[in-house]
């Protein structure tokens, strides 16, 4: 009787009509020890899928939490930064005005006189050095010949 | 979403992500993998998981895309050697021995057949979801779905049989 019920069950079951709960009848009978020597077949395939359902993922989830950076933060801290140099900068700047003064008008000249003299002699140094260019400007008009004997030479190997 | 939470949704399920990955890459290690890519990919579109209507049918659906990509291309290549083509020829041991003997021969029969009813095996027959829930989840149709689970069931009881009998006739 319970043979015949199984049967039935396994036909319905390879044209793949059964439902979940017929499923698990068959697996419950060929789950016995003893069964139907015709249908011994059929055991290992029972028992395999009731085996794989028992594996289990064993290795951790690496679940890093992305620390996005959160740009809004920047303008806070820069506003911080200036709202600091407001506060520290003024008083340093003031000094830096206040140079202190010759009461003498004659000896104020003559420092004036000597850091002007200084400012000229650096700048001709430099000056000096910029006088090469001029050979570099010859240099390269003569280069310049080059590029017409080449469209002479076009027109001779044409 | 804070870990915990994200880790309740993910858990009841990961094993079976787990199973189908490596129902389909065959190797362990390759499984876990290709679970550990799937769950972080879960965990970086958290934000989005709400709008999920079914996040396991859906995380079933990634993993099966996920693995038949690996298995197109090269990566594939690294699977690790198992021994599919290995025959037995120990067919008078005893009853225990025997069983068990056969229950790896029905892994590796299901290992031949063809992905998708594979994947319908291993969701229908391991998993126990519904025909609906698989046809949602493979992107396949539901008699689509009847179709490649009763020729994967056939083929299995067939390749059993011969090798039940064999030795015997």
């Amino acid at each position: 009787m319970v043979l015949n019920n199984i049967e039935k069950l396994l036909e319905k079951y390879e044209n793949g009509e059964t439902s979940l709960k017929e499923e698990q009848e068959l697996k419950n009978y060929f789950s016995q020890e003893t069964i139907a020597p015709h249908l011994e077949m059929y055991k290992p395939m029972f028992a395999y899928f009731s085996i794989s359902k028992k594996e289990t993922f064993t290795k951790g989830v690496p679940l890093k939490t992305r620390k996005i950076f959160d740009y809004k933060w920047i303008s806070v801290a820069a506003v911080a930064v200036l709202m600091l140099g407001f506060y520290f900068g003024k008083p340093m700047f003031q000094q830096e005005d206040d140079l202190g003064t010759y009461d003498d008008p004659m000896m104020a000249y003559n420092e004036v006189v000597k850091s002007l003299e200084l400012i000229s002699n650096s700048l001709n140094k430099g000056t000096g050095k910029i006088s090469y260019l001029d050979q570099l400007d010859s240099g390269i008009s003569k280069i310049s010949y080059l590029s017409e004997m080449e469209t002479k030479s076009k027109i001779i190997f044409k | 979403m804070t870990q915990a939470e994200f880790l309740n949704i993910v858990m009841p399920f990961k094993d079976k992500v787990f199973r189908l990955a490596k129902r389909l890459l065959v190797s362990r290690e390759e499984a876990e993998d290709a679970t550990q890519e799937i769950l972080l990919k879960l965990w970086n579109n958290k934000t989005k998981i709400g709008e999920y209507k079914n996040v396991e049918a859906f995380s079933m659906t990634m993993t099966k895309n996920f693995c038949l990509d690996k298995l197109k291309s090269k990566h594939a290549q690294n699977l690790k050697i198992v021994h599919s083509n290995y025959q037995d020829h120990n067919t008078s041991l005893q009853k225990q021995i025997e069983l068990n003997d056969s229950v790896n021969w029905v892994a590796k029969i299901i290992e031949n057949l063809p992905e998708q009813q594979k994947m319908v095996i291993q969701l229908r027959d391991i998993e126990q979801y519904d025909l609906d829930e698989i046809a949602k989840m493979l992107d396949m149709n539901n008699t689509a779905v009847r179709v490649a689970l009763s020729r994967a069931r056939k083929s299995i009881r067939e390749q059993l049989t011969n090798t039940h009998s064999y030795g015997t006739k």
